[in-house]
């Protein structure tokens, strides 16, 4: 009887392997893919695209107005004989140096200063900001004022005071050129680095400095054993992010030096588009950018590295 | 600066300059008239749009809007006018040209169009009419405008760069006029700076002034960077020359010059910091208005005559062309020519106040030339201009070395003493070799 009725239900309902397309249609993952599409669409159309087009016109001799043929590496091999380009990679690799150890150092200073208890600490912190909000290009306009030949303010200052008798040639020496337009990018970045470290000092628990000082921790050792293995996640990133501006910067020469005197502050990014949309040679300026992305990807790199270890974060006592 | 009446000019002027007085309703009237009888008739429903270099003179755009507001009204074709600084204009004509899309009218400077020669329409009709009409084109304004045998862009003029010099200082230094020799200028310069009035001019990265004298100052030597047949011959005797006068005019210049930009010379001339530069009028014009001590104690020279025994000059000369991707080249053309007609062009010349050259011969007699004689030597600058590339072709290949700074870099790196002479020309033939490759 059971029997009967159980033959009568299976024949009724044969059980079927599901077919590929209902494992799919079942498949969180495949869900997934389609959800992800119109941001990855948005990606590549945005961001992958130009990417592989400059990339690409790297390789061609294409001027403006008139797409070029393929011509291979011939692009990357001018540029390593060509000096004024080895000099821009050189004025590069100072400029960013240079100017991401002190914006680092003068930043993470601030934001220790800032994370102690001061009086009227709402405004200090605002004012700090202040030359992250203004304008590149105003800031470098005020600079290159500052910095003019003729009508520098630290030049008439110290010529009032008496402490020098000529001008002081900021734009027109290139040592000179170089040092001060990095000190311009000092002053822009420094408040980036400052607010955000300042952010990450202030999740770092207060019980710990408590325990430490019970413990009897010298302030040195409640930076180096607390804050610093506490806020690494976040310099990096900072860092990373630092390096990547200012590598890449190109309003501040422009404005103030346009890569003069002789060249000596030229960047990547200035020669870029002097060779590229200035002189017409989209091809050898796309193999400048091109150029770029090497170091770029070093630094990204390293943030990235970086962060996967623990080890590198706390001081390299436990794996 | 002596008023500019409608006395004056009937007074002093020709037929021509009677005529340049026309205004109001009589422009309207006399625009209507035009552009009834013009050649060009602008395609129904046409809409211009245009991108000038912005006016150094505000009286100079003031009089360019009111051209164009007759030109509207006599052939109902609106024109929109954007303004972008002049070193501006060829990024983004370049851009233009690259996408297809953009303003129809590039207004730019130098060889802008031979940059892409085959995205700009074939503009011969309009300058064989306006080149007949008013007495011919001056020999550079023809080099420039023609890309084979066919123009592909209209020189509307010229903005001369001139010695400007202050009268008092050179006359205690000794020199009654400024030296019309390169040998006597290094003289002259060195007696300036001796007495504490130095002048100087710019080796930044100065589009205008910076190429200008440099170019000027390889010429006057013999120098040239290619030859007629646009192979690279920078690497000479007479290029070594011109260096060497550039280094000792540089060593008795006033200190920074190797980081002025366009505007820091007329900045420190007019605060009495430099006594002489090389410049286009304005200093003068803005000297007038804000420092009329200035201007009273100042004038203009030619360039010094150089080893080559010959006027070495270059100018900046200012072409409009239109885009071949423009749906309305008829309407482009009537334009172009509307503003070079005598009715509009001589009271636009002007309203420039000297600033601005024509490069076409029948506008010498302009009244502007001769009522203030120390506009004068700027009359002549179309004619005395050489172009750019010297020997060689106006094309491309000059315009991407005078974009690429290749001879300012090499006379700042030799003069500023980075470079020796031959380590400073290496670089630089490097660079012309490739582009002119």
């Amino acid at each position: 009887m059971t029997d009967v009725a159980l033959k009568s239900r299976l024949d009724k309902r044969p059980i079927q392997e599901p077919t590929p397309w209902d494992q799919l249609k079942t498949n969180k993952n495949w869900l997934g893919l389609w959800f992800m599409l119109p941001a990855a669409a948005i990606l590549i159309l945005f961001l992958a695209y130009p990417l592989g087009l400059g990339v690409w016109l790297s390789f061609t001799d294409a001027k403006i107005g008139r797409s070029g043929e393929f011509i291979g590496l011939e692009n990357y091999e001018w540029l390593q004989g060509d000096s004024t380009f080895l000099l821009s990679v050189f004025n590069t690799m100072l400029y960013t140096t240079v100017a991401s150890v002190i914006k680092f150092a003068v930043g993470l200073y601030l934001a220790l200063l800032l994370n102690e208890r001061l009086p009227f600490k709402a405004i200090l912190r605002a004012v700090v900001l202040i030359p992250f909000i203004v304008p590149t290009v105003l800031s470098a306009i005020a600079f290159w004022w500052i910095y003019d030949a003729q009508f520098s303010i630290i030049s008439w200052t110290l010529k009032e005071m008496g402490l020098i008798t000529a001008n002081i040639d900021f734009l027109g020496d290139p040592w000179n050129a170089r040092w001060s337009t990095i000190f311009a990018n000092i002053w822009r970045g420094v408040p980036f680095v400052a607010i955000t470290l300042l952010a990450g000092l202030q999740t770092v628990s207060p019980s710990l400095y408590e325990a430490a000082t019970i413990d009897g921790a010298t302030p040195w050792q409640r930076f180096r054993f607390i804050t610093y293995p506490l806020l690494t996640p976040i310099i990096a990133v900072v860092m990373t992010f630092s390096v990547l501006f200012t590598f890449t910067d190109f309003q501040l020469i422009w404005v103030m030096t346009r890569g003069g005197p002789v060249n000596a502050t030229h960047l990547m990014a200035t020669l870029s588009y002097q060779r590229a949309i200035i002189g017409g040679s989209l091809g050898e300026g796309a193999a400048i950018s091109t150029a770029m992305i090497p170091f770029l990807l070093a630094a990204i790199m390293v943030s990235w590295f970086g962060l996967q270890r623990r080890k590198w974060q706390q001081g390299g006592e436990n794996d | 600066m002596t008023d500019l009446t409608r006395r004056t000019l009937v007074k002093g002027g020709t037929a021509l300059g009677a005529a340049a007085a026309l205004s109001g309703p009589a422009l309207l009237d006399w625009a209507k008239a035009w552009a009834q009888a013009s050649p060009w008739k602008p395609e129904k429903g046409a809409k211009l749009s245009m991108l000038r270099w912005k006016y150094f003179v505000q009286s100079e755009d003031d009089a360019f809007v009111k051209l164009i507001d007759a030109f509207t009204k006599a052939t109902g074709v609106p024109v929109q006018i954007a303004r972008e600084s002049y070193e501006d204009v060829q990024p983004k004509a370049s851009v233009a040209a690259n996408t297809g899309t953009g303003p129809d009218i590039f207004w730019g400077l130098y060889s802008l169009p031979h940059l892409f020669p085959q995205k700009c329409v074939d503009m011969t009709d309009v300058a064989d009419y306006l080149g007949k009409k008013y007495g011919g084109w001056v020999d550079s304004a023809v080099k420039y405008g023609k890309s084979g045998n066919k123009w592909i862009a209209v020189p509307i003029c010229y903005s001369g760069a001139l010695i400007n010099y202050r009268l008092e200082a050179s006359k205690k230094a000794g020199f009654s006029k400024f030296p019309d020799k390169t040998d006597a200028m290094l003289e002259y310069a060195k007696a300036m700076k001796a007495q504490g009035t130095p002048g100087g001019m710019a080796l930044g990265h100065a589009s205008g002034d910076g190429n200008t004298w440099v170019h000027w100052a390889l010429w006057a030597h013999g120098g040239q960077t290619v030859d007629a047949n646009d192979k690279v011959i920078i690497n000479s005797p007479e290029t070594v020359k011109a260096l060497e006068f550039a280094k000792a005019l540089y060593d008795n210049s006033i200190p920074g010059t190797a980081s002025w930009n366009d505007g820091s010379n007329n900045k420190a001339f007019l605060a009495k910091e430099v006594y002489w530069t090389n410049n286009g009028i304005s200093i003068y014009v803005a000297a007038q208005n804000s420092a009329k001590d200035v201007a009273a104690d100042m004038d203009h020279a030619y360039f010094p005559i150089g080893p080559v025994g010959k006027v070495t000059e270059l100018h900046l000369m200012y072409p409009a062309l239109a885009m071949t991707y423009t749906k309305n080249p008829q309407a482009c053309k009537a334009l172009i020519a509307f503003m070079l007609e005598a009715d509009n062009f001589n009271p636009w010349l002007q309203s420039a106040k000297g600033y601005l050259t024509h490069c076409l011969n029948a506008y010498d007699k302009n009244p502007i030339w001769t009522a203030d004689p120390k506009t004068t030597p700027y009359r002549d600058v179309a004619k005395r201009s050489l172009t750019a590339g010297g020997l060689g072709s106006v094309g491309e290949k000059a315009a991407t070395a005078i974009a690429d700074f290749i001879v300012v870099d090499m006379f700042a790196n030799y003069a500023t003493g980075r470079e020796n002479a031959k380590g400073a020309i290496a670089i630089a033939e490097r660079q012309l070799k490739r582009i002119y490759r």
